[in-house]
């Protein structure tokens, strides 16, 4: 059982809410990232994405956006994003790293040299925003051959025929866009989110995590309890922004950050 | 090129895909969004009512036809081939951009969105957006890069004049790409009351193969009138690419002429080998920006690369997907000109023919001067001149460009 597979259904046997959590790497260098991740797995994150750094980050909101922008201000290329995985699988075997970012970058690089790369790094997982099913069969077939899974995402507007196709050829799990909106919007609607992910477990047995829009201990925990977990991301780039000139001071703040909203989705 | 016995240009497929390059690569929020806006354009293209609709306004409000003009004097200073001029800046609002913005803003009256956006380099696109906008009583937000808001401010007024509200666009190269990203971010967020009108054959699929076909009127027009003040077609034609619309428009009609050559004219900027320019077509390379598969001006790792072209509406690091097919099959070459061939032009046609061209159709016009000068008198070449420089005062002002040539 893959990595992501594993720890899903290790929560769900336990019936508590998966956590996972999006930081950019590189930002703000290199170094940092590692210390980040051990980080945010102290405060309880049971699935690290790490996010590659695009000069054109579509989906994204001003916190994921500048966060972006410091890491290719240090030169961040998918080349680093996949040696610091390595790093990272080297100190810690468990747990689930998943890429995150847009196509270009690993068009660039070739999608049999990426999976190949990836999968020798330790990376269990990708999410590509501006991949969408239609486009995606050779970059999920070279994937899979790895022992990838290409994670795909549904967001309010997907219709249910669309959904009923993305959830056949998904794995790992399903990621669903809790707005219609970018990274860190802040119109979250709980009542929106319990239905949309409602239509979706109608149409597949897949863990479904809810991601964009999840500020804090409350609104993680409000949406933990209508899914399989929840991502947090741009709250993250906003501590790790704050704390650019001063990167040893990022671990304790992402872990105490993180601490609360662990507690809350266990609570509920 | 094409034998006569080829089969007929067809593209795109269903997926919108020309060849390899196209598609429809955005996040999944508007994947609902393209598909109903390409299901109601592939209704509506073929519907008599739209067409009629569309035509009206073509020939009441954009002005149409525009004439093709013989440039006698230009002709007889350069010593060569004929050099016909697609008169594109006699449209209403000074180009080209509006035969596609009346003709999307008849498609967000029909889908019941009281609201369109757009983004813009030189302007021309946002002011053509602003203009049916105001006519058809829509709200309106136009994106653009904070660096052309300095370099194009006339047409950042007559935005706001027209009731547009201008967003500057500060991140990235502050240029068009980022005001594309801008757009499309406002469209995520908007999607259930807002049109996003793209102004160029650029983007998703439906958006390449839409906007070509509200385009292809200027090649329509062309063929027309070049049959009927020559009694045969051109032998060439040249336009300027930025996103590739006003070169697809005139293009497409004349795919299936095989004896019609056909040259898009890129920026070269500071020149091809300098890295400071926007030709993705002549020293990019395929990848994925936009929504598009496409050829980019990219680096090694795939990053994009900031862009730089004198004028703003060529000053992007993609192209149009179906110019890259074109490309590919060699159905169309795509050259160069530099930022001082361009101004240079933009002189000369002002001298020579009384006519102002924007910096955008200046590209076209030098590099069509110097194929007329190395080919007979006989033959024919349409150069597309998209727009009106009135915008662009200022900028040749500064750049010394007012100084007799
Ligand atoms: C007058 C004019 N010509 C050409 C262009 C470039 O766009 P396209 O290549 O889509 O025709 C622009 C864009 O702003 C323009 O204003």
């Amino acid at each position: 059982m893959s990595r992501i597979a594993a720890r899903l259904a290790q929560r769900r046997g336990e019936g508590r809410r998966a956590l996972a959590t999006f930081i950019t790497a590189g930002d703000p260098t290199l170094d940092a990232t590692v210390p980040a991740l051990q980080a945010l797995v102290r405060g309880g994150a049971d699935i690290v994405e790490l996010g590659v750094p695009f000069s054109d980050p579509e989906a994204e909101g001003p916190s994921i956006q500048r966060s972006s922008e410091r890491a290719l201000a240090n030169g961040v290329a998918l080349a680093d994003v996949l040696q610091v995985a390595t790093a990272f699988r080297r100190v810690d075997a468990d747990t689930p790293v998943v890429l995150m970012g847009y196509l270009n970058p690993l068009l660039r690089m070739g999608y049999e040299a990426f999976a190949k790369r990836a999968a020798a790094a330790g990376v269990d997982g990708v999410i590509l925003v501006n991949l969408p099913p239609e486009e995606a069969d050779a970059a999920q077939t070279t994937l899979a051959a790895r022992g990838l899974d290409l994670i795909f995402l549904v967001a309010p507007t997907t219709r249910r025929e669309r959904a009923e196709h993305i959830a056949a050829r998904a794995s790992g799990f399903i990621y669903y866009v809790s707005l219609k909106g970018v990274t860190g919007a802040r119109h979250l609607d709980v009542a929106d989110v319990e239905r949309g992910v409602a239509a979706l477990r109608a149409v597949s047995d897949l863990p479904v995590l809810v991601g964009f829009g999840i500020r804090d201990a409350e609104s993680a925990r409000a949406v933990a309890a209508r899914a399989d977990g929840v991502v947090v991301g741009s709250a993250l780039a906003d501590a790790m922004g704050e704390r650019a000139t001063c990167p040893e001071r990022i671990p304790a703040a992402l872990e105490s950050w993180l601490r609360p909203v662990r507690e809350a989705i266990d609570e509920r | 090129m094409p034998a006569r016995n080829d089969p007929p240009y067809a593209a795109p497929d269903a997926a919108g895909r020309f060849g390899s390059y196209g598609g429809r690569f955005v996040a999944e929020t508007l994947a609902h969004a393209l598909e109903a806006l390409t299901s109601l354009y592939e209704t509506l293209r073929d519907d008599a009512g739209f067409r009629q609709a569309l035509a009206e306004d073509l020939s009441s409000y954009v002005g149409r036809p525009t004439p093709l003009y013989l440039a006698q004097r230009l002709t007889a200073q350069v010593g060569g081939a004929k050099l016909y001029l697609k008169r594109e800046d006699l449209n209403h609002t000074g180009a080209h951009k509006i035969n596609n913005t009346v003709g999307q803003a008849l498609l967000a009256k029909r889908m019941g969105k009281p609201r369109v956006i757009a983004e813009t380099g030189a302007g021309q696109h946002g002011v053509a957006t602003a203009t049916v906008a105001a006519r058809l009583g829509l709200e309106c937000r136009v994106f653009m890069g904070a660096t052309d808001i300095e370099r194009q401010r006339l047409n950042v007024y007559r935005m706001e004049l027209l009731g547009a509200e201008v967003v500057a666009v500060e991140s990235g190269s502050r240029t068009l790409k980022d005001a594309m990203n801008e757009a499309m971010r406002d469209w995520v967020t908007n999607v259930d009351t807002t049109h996003y009108i793209i102004g160029s054959v650029a983007g998703p699929h439906p958006y390449p193969m839409m906007v070509r076909d509200f385009q292809a009127v200027i090649g329509q027009e062309s063929r027309a009138q070049c049959l009927e003040a020559e009694g045969r077609l051109p032998d060439l034609l040249v336009a300027c690419v930025g996103g590739g619309s006003n070169a697809m428009g005139l293009f497409h009609p004349f795919l299936d002429d095989a004896g019609v050559d056909m040259v898009g004219v890129e920026a070269a900027g500071l020149g091809l080998a300098t890295n400071r320019h926007a030709a993705p077509l002549n020293a990019g390379s395929p990848g994925v920006l936009h929504g598009q598969h496409t050829y980019l001006m990219q680096t090694d790792d795939g990053q994009i690369m900031e862009t730089h072209s004198v004028s703003a509406g060529l000053d992007y690091p993609g192209v149009g997907p179906e110019h890259s097919h074109l490309k590919d099959l060699g159905r169309v070459r795509y050259a160069a000109a530099t930022d001082a061939e361009a101004l240079a032009a933009f002189r000369t046609l002002n001298r020579a023919e009384g006519i102002m061209p924007a910096l955008e159709s200046s590209h076209a016009v030098a590099w069509a001067m110097q194929e007329a000068a190395r080919r007979p008198a006989s033959d024919i070449i349409i150069v597309n001149l998209s727009g009106r420089g009135d915008k662009d005062i200022d900028v040749v002002a500064g750049l010394g460009g007012d100084s007799a040539p």
